[in-house]
């Protein structure tokens, strides 16, 4: 058991930045000629070929007809099958909604778990991950005997490309069986037409739980009138109907990065920040000091949000004037 | 149908945190406690559909006596019955620990459908569900807003990412992890809580169930996060900071 197996994920051909992210976080388990990049699919000769320039020791084309659209079943026999070849001593994913659905029940199959999105890697190794949604970080060590899976948050590690000549390709071609395959997955589908587009804007309040009532939703109405600004929210404003799907932010909605975006009574919990913490200048408004938003924001105030949202819609108005 | 409903006991959203003397969890004296806000989803979407096709939805909740509260709201809100895996050192177990006691429990009973949150609030490892799935060789989907019954199975709509969905289709047995916000969570009715009085909880101990607690991952120590930025704090009364604000929106930021 040597090495480290980075398994790249692939939309239609397309390798998104977190594949990169992952691949800099194995080059902290391994030198470079240890990590294997393995890539599943059912046509992965393009994408191999775009990994392969990136610097990995080797890239592993794990192909089969059958992974064509993703499935936990094809995904995790097929892939059980590639590590068991290869005996890494690593296995390290990007933590996407996909890794989610199955990276699990494939460390199972080894006795093992998913060490899941990390954050960093420090000597050891030790894996930090966040715990409490984000108000705590937590240092896991890796103590079974078996490969150790680990998954990386999305923007945790630079993506850095090395652009040392082209690594080998090999194929792996797995046994996999149509009858294996318990689930059959539909085409994906968007429910609505996306009528605001949040990515243009250059300046959003976002609002969150902290807004207590749907009958404060008014408050930053005029905050974000007064701005010039659209108006956003965290998941659970939109759970709960107090705006609509379309102006959430965060990993299941849209991602933004405007010049201002300023947090009313948002907690910071990853999901949403991984959807704004791009953003040029945030603002945080929160009951809490310790809230995690904290941690992203440029200037912070501790407060009352019905104290301090209508104070400063007027002192944004008085400064228009 | 026969339905688990897999729920977890967790701290209170609005809990201070405050790390213990060891570094390696939270001053649990501290604590409010709650249901776990997907696992509160999971159970409503079980009970509706108990409620459309008939069966039953049982709870399962493992942890110190404490998690009793969580499973009384359970029943009150209309599970039919409970089971109580008593177990004292539930942190000290990772995913594939506490997942061994869950599907022991299940696989006892036999369900159509196991139901569970896709996360917890604390921990968040996201893998229970899934793992119990792996270990009763049953089939699986995650992030799931809405389940309907068909003739041989489950239709389950799937969260996908930046606003994309899909409809997958599973055959019973199955494991689903539910995601927040695809139904609308009940109260409890007076009524409610007065039934769950009489509703049965089963307790069992860990131990029975025979699954080893030997961790493959260690949580070492907690730590509170490093400031990624170096924030600039506002201080005063409401008026004070506000007008401290815009001054920086209109000097430093520069977008008024």
């Amino acid at each position: 058991m040597s090495g480290v197996l980075v398994v790249m994920e692939q939309r239609a051909g397309r390798l998104a930045r977190i594949n990169w992210e992952a691949l800099a976080a194995a080059h902290r388990l391994g030198a470079p000629a240890a990590v294997t990049a393995a890539i599943p699919g059912a046509q992965t000769e393009a994408p191999a070929a775009e990994i392969a320039a990136k610097g990995p020791g080797k890239v592993l084309r794990v192909e089969h007809p059958l992974l064509a659209s993703y499935t936990a079943d094809g995904f995790s026999i097929a892939l059980e099958q590639a590590i068991r070849a290869e005996q890494p001593e690593y296995v390290v994913f990007p933590h996407t909604y996909q890794v989610r659905d199955y990276a699990a029940a494939l460390a199972a199959r080894f006795g093992q778990v998913l060490i899941g999105d990390v954050v960093g890697i420090g000597d050891g190794p030790v894996f930090t991950r966040q715990l409490m949604q984000g108000r705590l970080n937590g240092n896991y060590r890796h103590s079974g005997s078996g490969p150790c899976f680990v998954s990386v948050q999305a923007g945790a590690f630079p993506a850095e490309l090395s652009s040392s000549g082209p690594a080998e390709v090999a194929t792996f071609t797995p046994a996999l069986d149509a009858a294996q395959i318990r689930t059959r997955p539909g085409e994906p589908f968007r429910a609505t037409a996306q009528a605001i587009d949040l990515g243009s804007a250059q300046m959003i309040v976002g609002v969150g739980r902290g807004i207590k009532d749907q009958a404060n939703i008014a408050l930053v109405e005029e905050l974000a009138a007064a701005l010039g600004a659209e108006l956003a929210a965290s998941r659970p404003i939109c759970d709960a109907g107090w705006l609509p799907m379309e102006r959430q932010v965060g990993s299941s909605g849209q991602t933004v990065a405007p010049k201002l975006y300023l947090a009313a009574g948002i907690s910071g919990a990853i999901q949403h920040l991984v959807g704004m913490k791009g953003s040029q200048c945030i603002v945080a408004i929160n009951k809490d000091p310790d809230a995690p938003i904290f941690e992203v924001a440029d200037y912070g105030i501790v407060g009352d949000l019905m104290q301090v949202v209508p104070a400063l819609t007027e002192a944004v108005k008085a400064a228009k004037q | 149908m026969k339905i688990i409903v897999a729920i977890k006991q967790v701290p209170d959203r609005d809990s201070p945190v405050h790390i213990d003397a060891a570094g390696k969890w939270i001053e649990e004296s501290d604590l409010q406690y709650a249901m776990n806000e997907s696992d509160a989803h999971a159970l409503e979407e079980a009970l509706q559909l108990r409620d459309q096709h008939g069966g039953e939805a049982i709870v399962v909740s493992a942890g110190p006596e404490r998690v009793g509260t969580t499973i009384r709201e359970a029943l009150a809100k209309g599970a039919d019955r409970a089971i109580h895996i008593v177990c004292d050192d539930l942190g000290a177990r990772d995913a594939l620990g506490v997942a061994r006691l869950l599907a022991a429990a299940a696989k006892q009973e036999n369900p159509d459908l196991i139901l569970t949150g896709l996360q917890s609030e604390d921990l968040g490892l996201g893998q229970t569900g899934v793992i119990v799935a792996e270990l009763l060789g049953l089939p699986h989907a995650t992030l799931i807003l809405h389940v309907e019954k068909t003739g041989t199975g489950i239709e389950a709509k799937r969260e996908l990412e930046e606003g994309w969905f899909q409809n997958i289709e599973l055959p019973t047995p199955a494991v689903l992890t539910i995601q927040s916000g695809g139904n609308k969570l009940r109260y409890a009715t007076l009524m409610g809580i007065k039934r769950a009085k009489t509703k049965e909880v089963r307790q069992v101990a860990a131990a029975e169930l025979g699954a080893d607690s030997v961790p493959v991952a260690v949580l070492d120590e907690i730590a509170l996060p490093k400031r990624q930025k170096s924030t600039q704090m506002l201080t005063g009364t409401a008026k004070e900071a506000a007008a401290a604000l815009v001054e920086k929106l209109k000097f430093e930021v520069r977008v008024l």
